[in-house]
């Protein structure tokens, strides 16, 4: 049944336990994916007794009671972290969680003890302040953000039961256990649990938009035993004992003793914080959650953070640079234990050393503590001189170009959806370089590879297949099928492709026979349905539209489509409902109805006719329809509709059989007495209900079927020929039937006819492991005699002919957590294309499951509705549509779209850009800190080994903030390796991301060599060129920072790809600054370094010094990476080069903007 | 597509729409197309950058050579000259109050001319060294009401409470050897003005700070300065606070203005005060004339030859690679996908 996907368990709360109970926190339990959705233990779930720890005790209309021996939560919410007054030691508290500002404030603090003095009080401190405010200002321009929100939403108004009468209250105010009322278009400021409602039967409609972004409405109900009860007249007494705050939205368990009697209530009863009242005068409730823990504050924890492969990766490196830098001062106290055991006898009186003070009148110690603790001071000062070998800058900068890449990935306007008036979005910061890494791609496909709008396409009616595809649209019979109300006309909101001679028929339905089935056909789609019919004003005061609210689009396309063919649904209530029969206004008794639940697979309605008959409705998938349709009876067109059924689901259309029978007057009766015994049941209700559905849901005679497309989206086909030609894995689980998802696979272009097809389809586990083992069998012999010369499969597979697995989810419930998931995890990686039908939603993060936990390629999951949420959760990469069904993905997602197409810009263009540019820079930030590093241990070494450092105390530390910080960072956001036009043109050179071409080990370990050779170069040409002359530390020192800081700055350069003016403005503009701070530095005369730059500036020496260094210390790169990229070029290289001479023979090498041919391309 | 209804409402719908758009506005910055310089690493570009290397630097790396060749200088090490042979123990006479003139002979070997630089030099002595380099106060050398601000200085701040001016361990080991030059039993000239930085005396060193309590503690670590002259004309002290960068090190003493002829024998007549005997440390006296390139010191122009000549060898290995195997930059068919169609 098609509709599985589209309301995973709404109605039959309690089936939810096991999913739901796992939403939201899927990381920190384990969780067992192979159950199918807990049917076993569902009866006994909805019995269980809360106990009465566990339970909490709402005492109805009596808030001091309720609140007495229990602290529940008000309702006022806060969401903003800080006050004025604990910004600051909160702030700081958490900004201390991160090693790095610990690693920071050791270092400052260790500096700050004299004996390990190595810089200024106020120089030591500055790169960790730097920092601290730069996340302060941030963090408090969000909370202030926040504070605002906070303020508006608690001060809004509610209608509260106080002393017997209803009266304003602001929303912080209310309290658990007080009544609420809620009038039409109003939002529910806490969960309440509903007493009664303006309608009859206790209906109300809600819209959860807020909540979970579904704009249909849904329905909830009062008890019977409250809606007759005014709270007004006489006051309200009553207990809920209900479950503890949880997160599950979808879920709700307690029970209400009210005048003696015990009735249970479940999720249908609850009404939401954040829902609004539709449909409905008004609605009473009592208030149960309140605050923070209503289930939307619960849920509003936002994305779990995920942490970057680059980043994990970088971890190892960073362990790398610890030890060196252990090394490096190991190395240094050793060298100063020797240097002061083999001066022993010399230290009292040394000049430059001075053991014995006698300033004080009496010979003394100065600052002399022993051999042992020199060598340990020694040790420490070298830590605090050489702390930046660890880049923590590496941390912020990296935060900061991720920030820079979000901003242009939402900013894409290749990336808006228009339909949806939506741009991209960047939920999670912190994984921007792993959309370069994509190795397999898990997507749902209702929705994400459709469209998930429903249209009405064939009907197959008492045997003839009605096609409406030669239909036409115009507007003039579109007045046809509206109705006259009061002197309006009514229209349906969408207009539906009709069958003209279908129409026609319809029309005259009461001539013949087959115009009574075409009768009872459309009847069954205008009434066997839960849509609740939206009459919407237009600009035109005589026309009204009827806009269909559902939870299910399939519904909504079918009930459009009885309309379209004249069976207007006008109104419906719990009682009755109105449909308009080409022009005539019929009324018909609802005299039961089975709502659809996953396991019967169908739903039904019993009609009442004005003439006493009686007659039931029911519709569902084919499978579970077929079981219940009298074989017996017009066997013929039975075998027709069969026949019609295979060729609508093998066009990948979404097939439902529809089937009536009258029932007589006893059958009507023993029905009415069980459904009645049924619903007023206190224990299993819902399992009572459904034995009573499927009693009745029997011998149906066969009506027809109706066929709805779910269109393909915009650009699937050619996305997912990219991805595979990309070396990308693409994955689809889908809810749909086996046949509908081949047919979808076909038409996206997943399955081609040259792939041979793997199909596991069993019901016990025996069959499940011989099937496996069968498809591994087949899949290791390469069938080399059909095998075509794809280059795009030979990228991912090296077997002749592509596999391609098709599983069921009955299949896979025998497959996960057990010993065949590494039987199915090799089939599958053997397999170019694995698509699994009739997955459930935990199912579906198994599948990622089981790919994560065997690879270490990235994964990522792409879907639009709740049931994609674990999948989701579980990737590396989370990806949500905004699409259709809903919010939930998109909350729980780490990037957000309109369209699966986007995806193909994402990771081909953003993914590419992002992995390249954070890879290299990590690399470069390595580099970066090393070698100024090795300068600094360079000198340590001709000091006696007592860490002096020749560079300023000033340029050092401002080194990684100002010197070199921003052209890294800006490099990291802006330059681009190749043009978005030829990453779209050649998807193979995504293959450089999954390889780990821009950040690896081997890169790592060349980098720190040629680190090596340039500190050597920066350090000893000053070192032998002013060897025995007058030269100061000062003046040497500025040599070195400049020749530094300039080397680092020309070693980005030479990397650059693209030079455009900002990344211009930012390299030379930071040497600049360079040179303005030296000199700015060097004219403080209180500092020892006065006037140094300029005295040593003026020397030709200087400056041979200056240019000598730089270009010795980039030969060897610039020669290695001459040969490399000329003689061993890379993928990217060669399209970097096509890309520009290309354009140069073509173009004549002015063009610049690139643009791929797509026809939504930017406008002007 | 299936469209959707509310023709009515169409017009007033899409007017309030294209007002609410998100659509990204179109600009080069956003949509990372600024137009920007691509350069690619040619054989053409490459090669020519070698040659322009190896061009300039071996023309420089010869006239740096030709310019250190050009310096004349004279280095005598007379700290173990200047010791009388019966002295065993070094350190006791030189801190003795004996007097310790000593007389030495230079060769001029070559035609040395004017001004002609005195240097002392100093071998491993660690004026780098932390504990040195930090024991001074710039503010009390500079300004005359901050004499007491020598907590810095330790352990050469006060003596007997009262503040040291000029304190610090950098100022208590000034360097106290002295030198008289003659030739031919005539005297030479040295000039001991303007040895120092200017920015120094302008601005480093104040006029109205008067050296107060200097070497007046138990020990002597060096020269005594005259209390009635201000720092700043106070020269030598001016060179010996500039810290050396590297053990071994030149300080400027004087300068001789006028020329030395070649063959000409000059007569120095030194005091040899300073201690480096108990670490060990050489003492050298230099004469030498100057360059625009410095002193004596041929390790940057052969430093030079090296690299132009290592850039002209690599030009010339590229542009032989080149000719003999050329591949057609930007050319498809070397992608790694067109190479070898159907697996790696």
């Amino acid at each position: 049944m098609d509709q599985v996907e589209n309301f995973p368990n709404f109605s039959s709360s309690m089936n939810n336990s096991s999913r739901n109970s796992t939403f939201g926190h899927s990381g920190s339990k384990p969780v067992s994916y192979g159950s199918k959705g807990a049917d076993s233990g569902a009866l006994s779930m909805s019995q269980k007794e809360i106990s009465d720890e566990d339970a909490r005790l709402v005492y109805v209309d009596d808030p001091e009671r309720t609140n007495e021996r229990f602290e529940f939560s008000g309702n006022s919410i806060r969401t903003s972290k800080y006050s004025i007054i604990t910004f600051l030691p909160r702030n700081l508290f958490e900004q201390f969680h991160r090693v790095a500002y610990i690693y920071f404030l050791i270092i400052a603090i260790l500096n700050q003890l004299p004996q390990l003095a190595v810089f200024g009080r106020g120089v030591s401190i500055l790169p960790l302040a730097f920092v601290l405010f730069v996340t302060a200002v941030k963090d408090a321009f969000e909370d202030w953000r926040r504070h605002k929100s906070d303020k508006v939403e608690n001060n809004r108004i509610a209608s509260v039961m106080v002393d017997g009468q209803f009266q304003g209250k602001k929303w912080k105010d209310v309290k658990v256990g007080e009544i609420v009322k809620i009038a039409a278009n109003e939002t529910i400021p806490c969960d309440i649990v509903l007493l009664s409602t303006s309608d009859p039967t206790g209906v109300a409609y809600v819209q959860t938009t807020n909540l979970d972004g579904e704009s249909n409405l849904k329905t909830r109900y009062a008890k019977q035993e409250t809606q007759a009860k005014v709270p007004e007249k006489e006051r309200f007494i009553g207990l809920i004992k209900c479950e503890k705050p949880n997160r599950n939205i979808y879920g709700f368990q307690g029970n209400m003793e009210v005048d003696g009697k015990r009735l249970s209530l479940g999720s249908s009863n609850i009404v939401l914080r954040g829902c609004e009242l539709k449909n409905t005068n008004w609605a009473v409730g009592v208030a149960v959650y309140c605050g923070h823990e209503t289930k939307a504050m619960l849920n509003n924890s936002g994305a779990p953070s995920k942490r970057s492969q680059l980043e994990t990766h970088m971890n190892l490196e960073i362990i790398m640079l610890s030890v060196f830098l252990v090394a490096l001062c190991s190395v240094t106290s050793v060298c100063a234990a020797i240097w002061l055991k083999s001066h022993k006898n010399e230290l009292d009186l040394m000049p430059y050393y001075r053991k014995l003070d006698f300033s004080e009148g009496e010979m003394e110690s100065y600052q002399y503590y022993g051999w042992g603790l020199e060598i340990l001071f020694t040790f420490l000062k070298s830590v605090i001189v050489f702390q930046v070998m660890i880049p923590i800058s590496l941390y912020i900068s990296m935060e900061l170009v991720r920030v820079g890449q979000a901003y242009f990935m939402i900013r894409d306007s290749r990336m808006y959806d228009a339909a949806t008036n939506s741009r991209f979005q960047c939920r999670a910061l912190n994984i921007n370089e792993d959309l370069g890494q994509i190795k397999y791609v898990f997507s749902d496909k209702t929705g994400t590879l459709t469209e998930n709008k429903m249209e009405f396409q064939c009907a197959s009616i008492w045997g003839v297949d009605y096609s409406s595809t030669e239909a036409s649209l115009e507007h003039g019979h579109q007045a046809e099928c509206s109705a006259q109300v009061d002197g309006k006309v009514l229209k349906p909101k969408m207009k539906v492709k009709v069958n003209q001679k279908l129409l026609q028929l319809s029309k005259n339905s009461f001539r013949n026979v087959e115009g009574k089935q075409i009768y009872d056909f459309f009847l069954a789609l205008a009434a066997c349905n839960t849509i609740v019919p939206l009459v919407v004003d237009t600009s035109d005061p005589t026309v009204k539209l009827i806009d269909y609210q559902g939870e299910s689009p399939d519904e909504q396309a079918l009930a459009y489509a009885a309309a379209a063919y004249g069976f207007m649904l006008i109104e419906r209530t719990s009682g009755h409902i109105v449909i308009d029969i080409h022009g005539k206004r019929q009324r018909f008794n609802v005299l039961g109805l089975h709502e659809f639940d996953s396991d019967r697979k169908r739903m039904s309605v019993i009609l009442g006719y004005t003439d006493n008959s009686v007659k039931l409705f029911v519709k569902g998938a084919d499978t579970s329809m077929l079981s219940v349709i009298d074989k017996s009876l017009n066997a013929e067109i039975l075998r027709a509709t069969e026949t019609h059924l295979h060729s609508y689901s093998s066009l990948g259309l979404r097939t439902l059989v529809i089937g009536m029978w009258d029932l007589s007057v006893s059958e009507f009766d023993q029905w009415h007495f069980a459904f009645e015994a049924a619903s007023t049941a206190l224990l299993g209700r819902a399992a009572l209900l459904r034995k009573v559905a499927s009693n009745v849901e029997n011998n149906l005679c066969i009506l027809g079927a109706t066929a709805i497309e779910d269109k393909l989206q915009k650009g699937v086909p050619e996305s997912i020929e990219s991805l595979r030609t990309a070396g990308i894995k693409v994955w689809v689980l889908t809810g749909d039937k086996q046949e509908t998802a081949i047919s979808i696979g076909y038409s996206s272009k997943l399955l081609t006819n040259s792939m041979t097809q793997i199909i596991i389809n069993s019901n016990n586990r025996e069959s499940c492991r011989r099937h496996l083992q069968n498809a591994l069998v087949k899949s290791r012999q390469p069938l080399a005699a059909s095998a075509v010369p794809n280059n795009f499969e030979g990228f991912s597979d090296a077997i002749g002919t592509p596999i391609a697995l098709i599983i069921d989810g009955t299949s896979l419930v025998y497959i996960l957590d057990s010993e065949l998931e590494e039987e199915l995890f090799e089939l599958a990686s053997r397999c170019s294309v694995v698509l699994c039908c009739r997955v459930a939603p935990l199912q579906k993060a198994g599948i990622v499951a089981l790919v994560k936990k065997r690879t270490a390629d990235m994964t990522l999951a792409i879907g639009d509705g709740a049931n994609d949420v674990s999948m989701i959760q579980m990737a590396d990469v989370g990806v949500g549509i905004s699409g259709q069904e809903g919010r939930q993905a998109v909350m729980a997602s780490d990037f957000a779209m309109g369209q699966f197409r986007f995806l193909v810009p994402l990771l081909f263009i953003h993914g590419h850009w992002n992995y390249q540019r954070l890879g290299y820079m990590i690399i470069y930030n390595f580099y970066r800190n090393a070698i100024i590093v090795l300068v600094l241990f360079w000198y340590v070494l001709f000091t006696a080994y007592t860490v002096t450092t020749a560079i300023n105390e000033w340029s050092s530390m401002l080194y990684s903030i100002i010197y070199t910080a921003f052209p890294t960072i800006v490099v990291g956001i802006l330059d681009k390796d190749l043009s978005k036009r030829i990453l779209l043109k050649y998807p193979q050179l995504y293959g450089a991301g999954q390889r780990r071409e821009a950040y690896n080990k081997k890169l790592f370990w060349v980098t720190m060599a040629d680190t090596f050779w340039q500190s050597i170069v920066v350090f000893f040409v000053p070192l032998f060129a002013y060897w025995g002359s007058t030269v100061d530390i000062s003046s040497i020192g500025d040599l070195w920072t400049l020749s530094v800081v300039i080397l680092v700055n020309l070693h980005l350069a030479m990397d650059i790809i693209r030079w455009n003016w900002v990344i211009h403005a930012v390299i030379w503009g930071s040497i600049v600054a360079t040179v303005i701070c030296v000199m700015i530095i060097d004219a403080i005369p209180t500092f020892s370094g006065y006037w140094a730059i300029f005295n040593t500036a003026a020397t030709g020496l200087f400056w041979l010094c200056l240019l000598g260094i730089l270009i010795a210390a980039l030969l060897p790169r610039f020669a290695v990476k001459y040969i490399y990229q000329y003689y061993y070029p890379s993928d990217i290289q060669i399209s970097r080069e096509a890309e520009k001479f290309a354009n140069q023979r073509v173009i004549g090498g002015n063009r610049q903007i690139e643009m791929y041919p797509i026809p939504d391309g930017p406008p002007r | 597509m299936s469209s959707s209804g509310a023709a009515g409402a169409g017009s007033t719908d899409s007017t309030a729409a294209r007002r609410n758009t998100k659509r990204p506005k179109y600009s080069k910055f956003t949509q990372q197309e600024l137009p920007a310089c691509k350069p690619i690493l040619t054989p053409r570009a490459v090669i020519s950058a070698f040659l322009l290397v190896s061009v300039v630097f071996v023309p420089v790396g010869v006239a740096s050579l030709l310019a250190s060749r050009k310096v004349v200088e004279i280095v005598y090490r007379y700290d173990s000259k200047c010791i009388p042979k019966n002295v065993t123990n070094k350190v006791a006479y030189i801190q003795s109050s004996a007097d310790k003139a000593c007389s030495i002979t230079l060769n001029v070997t070559k035609h040395m001319k004017s001004p002609v630089y005195i240097y002392y030099q100093l071998d491993n002595f660690y004026q780098n060294h932390r504990r040195y380099v930090k024991s001074r106060s710039d503010e009390q050398l500079r300004k005359h009401g901050e004499e007491n601000e020598t907590s810095t200085c330790k352990p050469e701040d006060m003596v007997n409470g009262r503040a040291i001016v000029p304190c610090g361990l950098i100022a208590w080991s000034l360097f106290n050897d002295t030198y008289s030059f003659s030739v031919n039993k005539r005297n030479l000239t040295v000039n001991k003005k303007g040895i120092s930085w200017k920015s120094d005396r302008n601005h480093k060193f104040g006029k109205d700070v008067f050296p107060k309590n200097f070497q007046n503690s138990s020990i002597i670590g060096g020269a005594h300065l005259n209390e009635s002259i201000p720092l700043r004309e106070q020269e030598d002290l001016i060179v010996w606070m500039r810290t050396a960068a590297l053990p071994t090190f030149r300080k400027l003493y004087g300068k001789i203005e006028e020329d030395l002829k070649e063959g000409e024998l000059v007569n120095v007549t030194l005091n040899n005060n300073y201690n480096t005997y108990s670490f060990n440390g050489k003492k050298k006296l230099v004469l030498s004339t100057t360059t625009w390139l410095g002193g004596k010191n041929d390790f940057l122009g052969i430093a030079y030859l090296t690299v132009g000549g290592l850039c002209f060898f690599l030009a010339l290995a590229f542009t032989i690679v080149y000719f003999v195997k050329p591949r057609q930059l930007g050319d498809p068919s070397y992608l790694s996908w067109n190479r070898n169609p159907g697996g790696h």
